[in-house]
């Protein structure tokens, strides 16, 4: 499955360039998923990406475990959740020093996750690389209640934590890695638009 | 002329009024009887006498009930106000310009006294009297930028310089025409201004962007922003959307010149001379359109203005669900003629 590609109809929407090797450098790697694959493409250019780095997967069903595992990266870290994996992303993250790469696929709600908590951390931009794959399902902040929704695949879409019926505004905020929604039926409660199935 | 202060409310009951001097110095946002973007900045302050381009930071009859609307909002809604660690400085370079400023512009109001870093502050509407070390933020109730904000009319949003861009890093948002500071916080120029339509094809931001990046020390500009608001609130946040959006739909034929009002935003740019920062207060202005329509000159242009609106920026600036009621009232008076060059109302 190759890169994602998107509608051009959030142009806030952030551009995942994929994942490009930057040698043996240190490095961490995290992906969910089909993510997994954007992570085997990578070591197929250059093995030498894995000589320092820390590989952590969430798998969410997806069968890329033991293919990762053999590929023989320094530390091989399978997790059952983000959540799950965040005591031991913080650590990593806390302890990498100048020059360390950070190369996160799969998941839109994975990567704005992490890589806004990289920058929080000090992590310069241009040492964060990304690469789309899987699930199209994308990361909403409610604009009211501030709750994140993860993995939101319909327009407009309920809010997990607050109920409201949301619409996604052209809107991305990379310090929180989510997207902006608002209330659909703010001026006529009760009148909501059909449901749409959100395709790329 | 001593300045006599409002008892009014932006919520609630909405006993906001416009005296007819407040009226008459309104800072009418069409200079032509057509609108489009442009980036229409000139130099600030500076403009006749009593009107709220001649001080650097205008204070009108609606001083005090404006700030205490921003406290309630503040009460509700701690997150209206935030500063990321690196801003405390341009918060000092804010508190000190809008001090020296409204010292000397409005000294019956206003009187600061300085030795040295030993400040001391008097704001006679609010009833405050502060002595504080300046540079020393535990000298002060709160932190400087939430300082002064908390005590001048207007949004703040101050701009952190580097990577050849600006980033919103820290403000005071309260009076905001929907747009969200806990979200926009932390973004460059052209992140936070991702949702306004058909400017970035015409390259309002680059340019927008390129002239403030060229701004020296000591320098400040101004422009002139609108939209359109029912009801005269302050805050009609995103977060409160749900809140505020039902009073959209109560427009009518009998109501419409009481209920819709003109949002005007007086915009200026500040270079800071500590931080660097750009400083960008965005104060609003309020008339609803009968006060409006009290100056021919004006009447006759808003209903041009808003019946040949592009429909795109009708929809954004949200009100094409009442464009066809507020265009029907504001044709009884346009009578055809023609309207003079510029924003003053004819003598």
């Amino acid at each position: 499955m190759p890169n994602t590609s998107f509608s051009p109809s959030i142009e806030s929407r952030p551009t995942y360039a994929g994942l490009v090797p930057q040698g043996a450098a240190p490095s961490i790697m995290i992906a969910d998923a089909e993510g997994a694959e954007a992570i085997l493409d990578l070591v197929d250019r250059d093995a030498a990406v894995l000589d320092q780095a820390h590989l952590i997967y969430i798998p969410k069903g997806a069968q890329f475990g033991s293919k990762l595992a053999e590929l023989g990266a320094k530390g091989y870290h399978e997790e059952a959740s983000l959540d799950a994996a965040m005591t031991l992303i913080n650590r990593l993250l806390g302890a990498a020093h100048m020059g360390t790469q950070l190369y996160l696929a799969g998941s839109e709600g994975m990567m704005g996750r992490i890589s806004a908590l990289a920058l929080s951390l000090g992590l310069p931009l241009d040492a964060i690389q990304m690469e789309h794959r899987g699930s199209i399902g994308r990361p909403m902040q409610c604009v009211h209640c501030k709750g994140v929704t993860q993995d939101v695949t319909t327009d407009p879409f309920t809010c997990s934590h607050c109920g409201l019926t949301l619409f996604v505004r052209d809107h991305f905020s990379r310090r929180l890695g989510v997207f902006q929604a608002v209330c659909v039926d703010a001026e006529t409660p009760g009148v909501i638009p059909e449901t749409q199935e959100i395709t790329a | 002329m001593t300045l006599q202060f409002n008892d009014e409310t932006f919520r609630g009951d909405y006993s906001y009024f416009n005296t007819e001097r407040a009226i008459k110095r309104l800072p009418f946002p069409f200079d032509r009887d057509e609108y489009m973007y442009s980036v229409n900045i000139e130099a600030h302050p500076g403009g006749p006498k009593g009107s709220p381009f001649e001080f650097r930071f205008d204070v009108d009859e609606h001083y005090i009930s404006e700030m205490k609307d921003r406290a309630i909002t503040l009460d509700d809604d701690p997150l209206r106000c935030q500063s990321l660690p690196h801003m405390e400085l341009a918060g000092w370079d804010l508190l000190e310009i809008i001090m020296v400023s409204k010292a000397e512009d409005y000294p019956d109001l206003f009187t600061l006294h300085r030795d040295g870093n030993r400040w001391h502050w008097i704001n006679r509407p609010l009833g405050i009297e502060q002595r504080f070390t300046f540079l020393d933020p535990t000298t002060l109730p709160c932190g400087p930028m939430e300082y002064i904000t908390r005590q001048t009319q207007g949004d703040f949003a101050l701009l952190h310089e580097r990577d050849g861009n600006l980033w919103m890093d820290a403000g005071m948002v309260t009076s905001q025409a929907d747009w969200s500071l806990d979200f926009d916080i932390g973004m460059n120029f052209f992140e936070w201004h991702a949702p306004v339509p058909k400017a970035k094809q015409m390259g309002v931001f680059d340019k927008a962007l390129k002239f403030l990046l060229a701004m020296q020390q000591g320098q400040s500009y101004r422009r002139l922003n609108w939209t359109m608001t029912v009801n005269p609130r302050l805050d009609t946040s995103p977060e409160n959307y749900h809140k505020w959006g039902p009073e959209k739909r109560t427009i009518t034929p009998e109501n419409v010149g009481r209920k819709q009002h003109l949002r005007i935003e007086l915009q200026s740019f500040w270079r800071l001379p500590r931080s660097n920062a750009i400083a960008f207060p965005i104060r609003c202005y309020l008339a609803c359109l009968e006060d409006i329509c009290t100056q021919p000159k004006w009447g006759r242009r808003l209903h041009r203005v808003l019946r040949d609106i592009d429909p795109t920026l009708a929809e954004y600036k949200g009100f094409a669900v009442n464009q066809e009621t507020i265009v029907n009232y504001l044709s009884q008076f346009d009578d055809g003629a023609p309207t003079s060059p510029g924003i003053f109302p004819d003598a």
